[in-house]
């Protein structure tokens, strides 16, 4: 760890023990209010959220307990939190596998519909499970490889410990319990029906609880920081945070049925909460898994090339114009419908213009290695990192050209949509952050990384997985736009519906494959982490701990 | 950009208030221009005759469309495109969906658009293709729901539903709401006159066993209700789409 006195000791990390047994008594009435609600409720949905409410508040209250009685809240002022640092990068994994699994198996429904469909087991149906996927993926493995990331980059590059006691810990476990609240909900059967803002109302509040809490972490420790400026992957995660909790709350404004019941209504009806609904959806994607994992990118890969960002201005330029223009794209999901045209056209036109900051980013973080572009033949943590901005700025390229009216009237509701979010999705998110763990967790662990030849096939395999998967829906989605559009020579529709359906079985196949593939590569990713964590504590890992402060170049 | 305002951004760089501060405005920017106007604009969703809010077993099965995610295959959204109006019927009108909280517009088709589904297919080939999609469809991926039939349809919280949504702008009445309950156990029940069903809700309605137990109101018959409306309420044998008020 860091030697010497980070800082002269502060109340709030003084008085950790007092917020514990504040946390401590949240913990204890909440387990009290969830089980009489939980008795109250005569909604077997309602009662199911409540069993997970009762069980989590009681474990937390048991944990802050044990915790306090074995002086686990002892306060170290001088020294990184990095414990839950590392539980949110094993979490990252363990969502990760979970989170790709679910979409292998809901790839080999569409693909085997006769063998992967069990008629006893609703809960088990591709939309139940759909959902289950995309929150396991965006929120859950992205979610914890952000937060995770966020508090260790936070952290260094201010030179302060977080700030907040236990807090961190709170919003980690917190977070946690969103998630076993949104996937176990699908399962069950609760839904809003809004594209990855399914969770319902309860788990919504929940979510909020956390992410401000999240923001106070985030804050608080810029707050402390010892060094004049704010790095620019601070800038971008604070964009991150902020912005996501306006889309949440906005997006999420809702009716309950009643207090003692899991369903809602929106607040938003027809056109309004179409579009309400992809200015959230589309800037998830925009401060979700762009501008949180541009942070990473940020930080990563000048430490691990070991050269200054590339240049200064433009990480300037393109982080205002990138969080400004991202705003303005969502009517493009909703081309040619029933939304007023004119918003259609302030989308499509915001989406291309998008196409150049979101390339500023990506050439700031390709120059960065300018001067040790030999570092990608040697070393496969920088292929990864490297090739994840190759994928962003494919999908930033594509992403504007789908967008134009014309295009999306032939890729909009086919597969084409699905595997341009795969190539964002498996190789700039998934990407970034597989290099970015590789990074961390050996310098968080102080040990060497295990193997570089598992590095080398994970990259391979997860490489060769995308490339099946996108590919292969390139070509189902604009055949099938294609089929749908085709007239005979007397001027009826050439294919029903059903022919498209089936006309897509080898390429769901082969979509299948990939994912599996990509699958694969994280598992021995897995494994390469675990051999690291569990080696003995070497010199070796901790020494770029003890690298300067990244300056950025001007 | 001169070097000032390049210093000038150093001090966002050394105030991280600031900073939130700046990157609030910046981002709030697009989606005010784009969306609040939606709220005022007139000719956003110009009125048509026959929208009529969901009847109470129309409204439940659009509970279960949504519970079992049948957004996530199927739009509700019919374009203004050549193949689309002649595949699906009438391009969708923005008032089709303003009594949809949230809207079911959907982004993929994994199946086909079920806008207009309503009244295109007999309830017993719905019955039919909610057990067993490929015995009606031998190409389709879709998962069974033979457990809907099995299932007693949940609707003890009827009435909450029906005062929460007209919290939210829905016009139910009074008495659709204190008659929620007899209106969903009516609509199911063939050999009822359906009297107040139909002067609450419209001349129009549906009023059969949708599952085809008699007796019984399951999910499946909620489900096939709300199927069976979709896109009927707007009659377009009427509904001239070149008359100047519908026209933007």
């Amino acid at each position: 760890m860091v030697s010497g006195p980070l800082m002269s000791s502060t109340v709030e990390d003084r008085g950790a023990p007092l917020d514990a047994s504040v946390y401590l008594i949240v913990c204890v009435i909440g387990a009290l209010v969830a089980t009489v609600a939980t008795a109250a409720s005569s909604d077997p949905l309602f009662q199911f959220q409540g069993y997970i409410f009762i069980a989590a508040f009681v474990l937390g209250a048991a944990a802050l307990l044990a915790a306090t009685l074995s002086g686990a809240f002892k306060p170290a002022p001088d020294q990184y939190m990095d414990g839950v640092i590392k539980a949110g990068a094993i979490a990252t994994l363990f969502w990760g596998a979970a989170g790709m699994l679910v979409g292998v198996v809901i790839a080999s429904q569409l693909a085997f519909p006769r063998i992967f469909y069990l008629p006893d087991t609703g809960f088990l149906n591709f939309g139940r499970l759909r959902p289950l996927h995309t929150s396991a993926v965006i929120f859950a493995f992205g979610g914890n490889a952000l937060i995770s990331t966020s508090f260790y980059v936070v952290q260094r590059t201010c030179r302060a410990r977080l700030f907040g006691g236990v807090t961190p810990w709170f919003v980690f476990w917190g977070y946690q319990l969103f998630i076993v609240l949104a996937a176990l909900g699908y399962l069950a059967g609760i839904t809003q029906s809004q594209e990855y803002a399914e969770p319902e109302w309860l788990t919504d509040l929940w979510l909020a609880v956390v992410w401000v809490a999240y923001l106070i972490v985030f804050l608080g420790t810029l707050w402390k920081r010892r060094e004049p400026h704010i790095y620019v992957a601070n800038w971008f995660y604070l964009a991150f945070i902020v912005t996501i909790a306006i889309l949440h709350i906005v997006n999420n404004l809702a009716i309950p049925v009643s207090l003692l019941n899991h369903r809602s209504y929106s607040i938003w009806a027809g056109v309004q909460s179409a579009l309400v609904q992809w200015w959230y959806g589309h800037n998830a994607v925009g401060f979700f898994l762009t501008a949180g994992f541009l942070a990473m990118m940020y930080y990563f890969i000048p430490k691990r090339a070991e050269r200054p960002i590339y240049s200064y201005r433009l990480s300037i330029v393109h982080f205002w114009a990138l969080i400004f223009i991202y705003i303005w794209a969502g009517p493009h999901h909703l081309h040619y419908t029933a939304l007023p045209q004119w918003t259609q056209t302030l989308g499509m036109t915001f989406s291309i213009m998008l196409w150049m900051p979101s390339w500023g980013g990506m050439i700031n973080g390709l120059m960065t290695l300018s001067g040790a572009w030999d570092k990608l033949r040697t070393d496969p943590v920088i292929r990864m990192l490297v090739v994840s901005l190759a994928f962003y700025g494919m999908s930033t390229f594509e992403g504007p050209v789908m967008s134009i009216r014309s295009v999306n009237a032939l890729s909009h509701f086919t597969d084409w949509t699905v595997g341009h979010v795969h190539s964002g999705a498996l190789g700039w998110v998934g990407f970034i952050t597989f290099g970015s763990l590789y990074c961390m967790i050996p310098w968080l662990w102080k040990r060497k990384l295990y193997s570089d030849t598992l590095v080398e096939w994970h990259f391979w395999i997860a490489t060769t997985g995308i490339l099946l998967y996108i590919t292969s829906m390139w070509v189902s989605g604009i055949m099938e736009g294609l089929m749908w559009r085709e007239y005979t020579p007397q001027g009826f529709l050439a294919y029903s519906f059903a022919e498209t359906v089936s006309a897509r079985h080898v390429e769901n196949v082969v979509r299948m494959t990939g994912g599996l593939m990509y699958l694969s590569g994280l598992f021995i990713m897995i494994y390469n982490i675990w051999r690291t964590i569990r080696a003995p504590e070497t010199e070796l890992g901790a020494a770029p701990l003890a690298a300067p402060v990244l300056a950025p170049a001007e | 950009m001169s070097t000032s305002a390049w210093s000038a951004h150093g001090r966002l760089e050394r105030h991280s208030l600031l900073l939130i501060i700046g990157i609030i405005i910046v981002v709030s920017i697009g989606g005010l221009i784009e969306i609040a106007p939606l709220f005022y604009l007139e000719n956003t969703i110009e009125p048509v005759k026959g929208m009529r809010p969901y009847t109470p077993l129309e409204l439940e099965g659009r509970d279960i469309y949504i519970r079992e995610g049948c957004y996530l295959c199927h739009s509700q959204m019919i374009r203004p495109l050549r193949d689309e109006v002649e595949r699906y019927g009438h391009y969708s009108l923005a008032a089709e969906s303003m009594y949809d909280h949230p809207f079911q517009w959907g982004s993929e088709r994994q199946g086909p658009d079920l806008a207009r589904v309503g009244g295109k297919y007999s309830d017993g080939w719905h019955r039919d293709h909610l057990t067993d999609p490929r015995s009606v469809v031998p190409e389709s991926v879709m998962p069974p729901y033979r457990f809907l039939a099995e299932r007693e349809l949940d609707y003890h919280d009827i009435q909450d539903k029906l005062r929460a949504l007209r919290s939210v702008g829905v016009p139910y009445t009074d008495a659709m709401i204190s008659n929620a309950q007899t209106d969903l156990r009516d609509q199911d029940d063939a050999f009822n006159g359906g009297t107040g069903l139909r002067a609450r809700y419209g001349r129009n309605l549906v009023i059969r066993n949708f599952g085809g137990q008699p007796g019984r109101t399951t999910e499946m018959d909620a489900l096939i209700a709300y199927l069976q409306v979709l896109g009927t309420m707007v009659d377009f044998t009427t509904y001239k789409a070149d008359a100047p008020g519908n026209r933007r």
